[in-house]
């Protein structure tokens, strides 16, 4: 079983995690070279497509709640300040206690501090990016403290020492007999004992995972979590999951630490009726998921007769306000991590999560990352708004309307104009697609041709088979040569592709 | 500075150009268009059961106690924790079935028991979706959470037909469950299994009001 780019985790600077070691185009080329990783991404990505159209299809006022979600979201960064102030004291008042963390290392050393005093030598974790993005894992480790990823596929990439490769599942690159092997190897209870009768049927496997956390549920004082969406008019924290982990995390430990990013705020509690329907559709393709919990304030606020004593919330900067300064870039701030663009990309799909370096993988990891840590000439997210064919599949499923490919386009020119070597890594990149791609050839064709028909590096509508998209909105101007007439030219000329 | 007053000027710095506050809006449905009240429960019982959670329907003749006790015994439970608050008329008589009152009840003896019974707050038929938040009839998160069983009774007046709906008559200051169906998980080649860490069977029966 090999593995290939998974360094083992390191102690994050500034940032976190938000920058890969390598460009990705050679990350990528890594990744192609591996057939068991395309096999299970080709299986995973194309299940949850379908299972997402299928939830997405009957709902019949789709279009009105993504215009909604989408609205509420830039109304939201629009009025940030005052929505930041007002859900700071609204979780105060419900005895709450917030802080504020500029970078990856100040969030880092709040929540190391504030486990410390408890005296815990373990936390419990509930699968949250925002804990992945600031790599807190290691910061607590490095201060002798256990985290537990309780979420199964953060707890299979956790003991393995690998990284997450998928915002929604984050071990899609695994397949059972590794997964099987991987528990055998690294899984002890508190008598260090491995577990019995393990075989590779996923039950089994789930079986296991759930006896392994019982015992630590059930025992460690202290919890960290992200948040899904946190409502300033009342202070309300709201976590959406599958497993039951995100329950026991937030009922049975004395201390709830949540670290949060600035944007996940959200006006009124009348707007989660709008995420909580666009939310599981696009992101398991299900019409609800199984737990969704809110909690405003400590045990005994609102007749509250369980939950944490203590909590925290941990507001983080981290980059977002840089990504807010970018009037075309500041709307990579919608996210709700539903995944569906990662689902549709054909470059994801083929690549994985690992080729993009970053904690946030796929198109929306293609633009936040970058937003969020500037891109310097030598910098690896430099590359990162080249991992596209601005096919646009991203757009059209987003549930709160991020325009991926326009964004991209923006962000090319800057690393252009930084000095980034752009020829080069977008050669690079999009080389493998060279080999098996008929059909991307032509499209890419027809959106050459259609160019003509655009206006000032817009166009309105595209020639079929891509019209069924344009007819929604607005499409970036190809460039005037496509890539590969571009590296056709080049080959012809001596040019190597490497 | 501290990080707060720095981060609060950032924000204010790089929204410099003053972006538009748009009004939002909301042309959704806030109301389901089958909104009979049977129709609801029709659809409620069918969309909650696609999640593979068993739902059950009490008449007169056929009681929400009676069909507890039947649910507990196929399960095999000997004992299930309820709330203080849990109707008279919907305890088991059965001597059979040793219901335990949570008089705060230890997380230990929580994880012993077999079963918890609750009501709910608000079912959500689009979605096939309960939402239980800690009232008298439900007790506190734990006790839905660490058995390995849960049972839910819902009355047809509690079932609304959108999302919308349901906050509107929800309480956001009250610690709230969304349910829809048992644990789950698709994180191994994504096949589904059921019962990961909440409990891996979810009965629930909905009877009309008053049974
Ligand atoms: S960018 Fe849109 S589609 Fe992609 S994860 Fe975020 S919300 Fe989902």
């Amino acid at each position: 079983m090999s593995t290939a780019f998974l360094g083992m985790p390191e102690l994050p600077g500034g940032h976190g995690n938000l920058r890969g070691a390598a460009e990705f185009p050679d990350a990528a080329r890594q990744a192609l070279g591996n057939r068991q990783l395309r096999d299970n991404l080709a299986h995973a990505t194309g299940a949850i497509r379908a299972k997402r159209s299928a939830v997405v299809d009957e709902v019949p006022d789709w279009e009105e709640l993504r215009a909604a979600g989408s609205a509420v979201k830039a109304d939201t960064l629009a009025r940030l300040p005052e929505l930041l102030e007002q859900l700071e004291s609204a979780v105060q008042a419900r005895g709450g206690v917030v802080h504020w963390a500029r970078d990856a290392e100040e969030a880092n050393r709040i929540v190391t501090e504030l486990a410390g005093r408890q005296g815990a030598r373990e936390v419990v974790k509930v699968k949250s990016m925002a804990t992945q993005e600031i790599g807190l894992d290691a910061a607590l480790d490095a201060a002798g403290i256990t985290a537990t990823e309780t979420d199964l596929a953060e707890l299979i990439v956790q003991l393995d020492n690998d990284r997450p490769s998928h915002i929604l599942v984050p071990a899609i690159h695994r397949n059972r007999r590794e997964i099987a092997e991987i528990f055998a190897e690294h899984m002890r209870d508190d008598q260090g004992r491995p577990p019995t009768d393990l075989g590779d049927d996923p039950a089994a496997l789930t079986e296991a995972a759930r006896r392994y956390l019982r015992e630590k549920f059930l025992r460690t004082p202290v919890a960290v979590s992200g948040a899904n969406f946190a409502v300033a008019e009342t202070g309300t924290l709201c976590v959406v999951e599958s497993e039951g982990n995100g329950r026991m995390c937030l009922t049975l430990p004395d201390t709830l630490i949540t670290v949060m990013g600035i944007e996940k705020v959200v006006p009124t509690w009348r707007d989660l009726e709008i995420f909580l329907q666009l939310l599981p559709r696009s992101s398991t393709g299900e019409r609800m998921n199984p737990y969704t919990s809110m909690w405003s304030g400590v045990h005994g606020e609102g007749g509250a007769p369980d939950g944490p004593r203590e909590f925290h919330l941990v507001l983080l900067d981290n980059g977002r306000t840089r990504a807010l300064a970018d009037d075309v870039g500041r709307q990579a701030l919608h996210c709700i991590r539903c995944s569906a663009c990662l689902n549709v990309c054909p470059v994801y799909s083929r690549t994985g999560g690992h080729a993009y370096g970053s904690t946030y993988p796929g198109p929306i990891g293609a633009i936040l990352s970058p937003l969020l840590t500037g891109m310097d000439a030598d910098d690896t997210n430099a590359s990162l708004p080249f991992a596209s064919t601005l096919c646009g599949a991203c757009y059209d499923v987003c549930p709160v309307k991020i325009d991926i490919p326009s964004v991209l386009v923006h962000l090319r020119g800057q690393a252009t104009r930084s000095g980034h070597r752009t020829e080069r890594a977008t050669m690079r990149l999009l080389a493998w697609l060279m080999s098996s791609a008929g059909r991307f050839t032509a499209a890419r064709r027809l959106m050459r041709l259609a160019r003509f028909g655009a206006r000032g590096g817009r166009f309105r509508r595209l020639p079929p088979p891509l019209s069924g998209w344009t007819d929604h909105r607005d499409l970036p101007a190809p460039p005037r040569r496509t890539f590969r007439q571009w590296w056709a030219a080049r080959r012809r000329n001596g040019g190597g592709a490497r | 500075m501290s990080a707060r007053s720095e981060i609060l000027a950032r924000v204010r710095a790089a929204l410099a150009d003053e972006p538009a506050v748009r009004q939002v809006p909301r042309e959704y449905r806030q109301h389901s268009r089958d909104a009979g009240t049977a129709d609801l429960a029709e659809m409620f019982g069918e969309r909650l059961a696609e999640y593979t959670a068993r739902v059950h329907r009490a008449t007169p003749e056929h009681t929400p106690a009676e069909i507890i006790a039947e649910v507990l015994r196929a399960r095999g439970a000997s004992s299930a924790v309820v709330a203080r608050g849990l109707p008279a008329r919907w305890r088991p008589g059965t001597a059979s079935i040793g219901l335990v009152d949570d008089t705060g009840l230890g997380i230990g003896e929580l994880d012993r028991t077999d079963a918890a019974v609750t009501g709910c707050a608000v079912a959500i038929a689009e979605t096939g979706t309960l939402v239980l938040d800690a009232g008298a009839d439900q007790g506190r998160r734990a006790i839905s959470l660490i058995p390995d069983h849960h049972v839910c009774v819902v009355r047809t007046d509690q079932i609304v037909g959108t999302v919308a709906e349901a906050l509107a008559a929800l309480d956001p200051l009250r610690p709230l469950t969304f349910i829809s169906g048992p644990s789950a998980t698709s994180d191994i080649e994504l096949d589904r299994v059921e019962g990961v860490h909440g409990p891996r069977n979810l009965d629930v029966i909905v009877t009309p009001v008053g049974c």
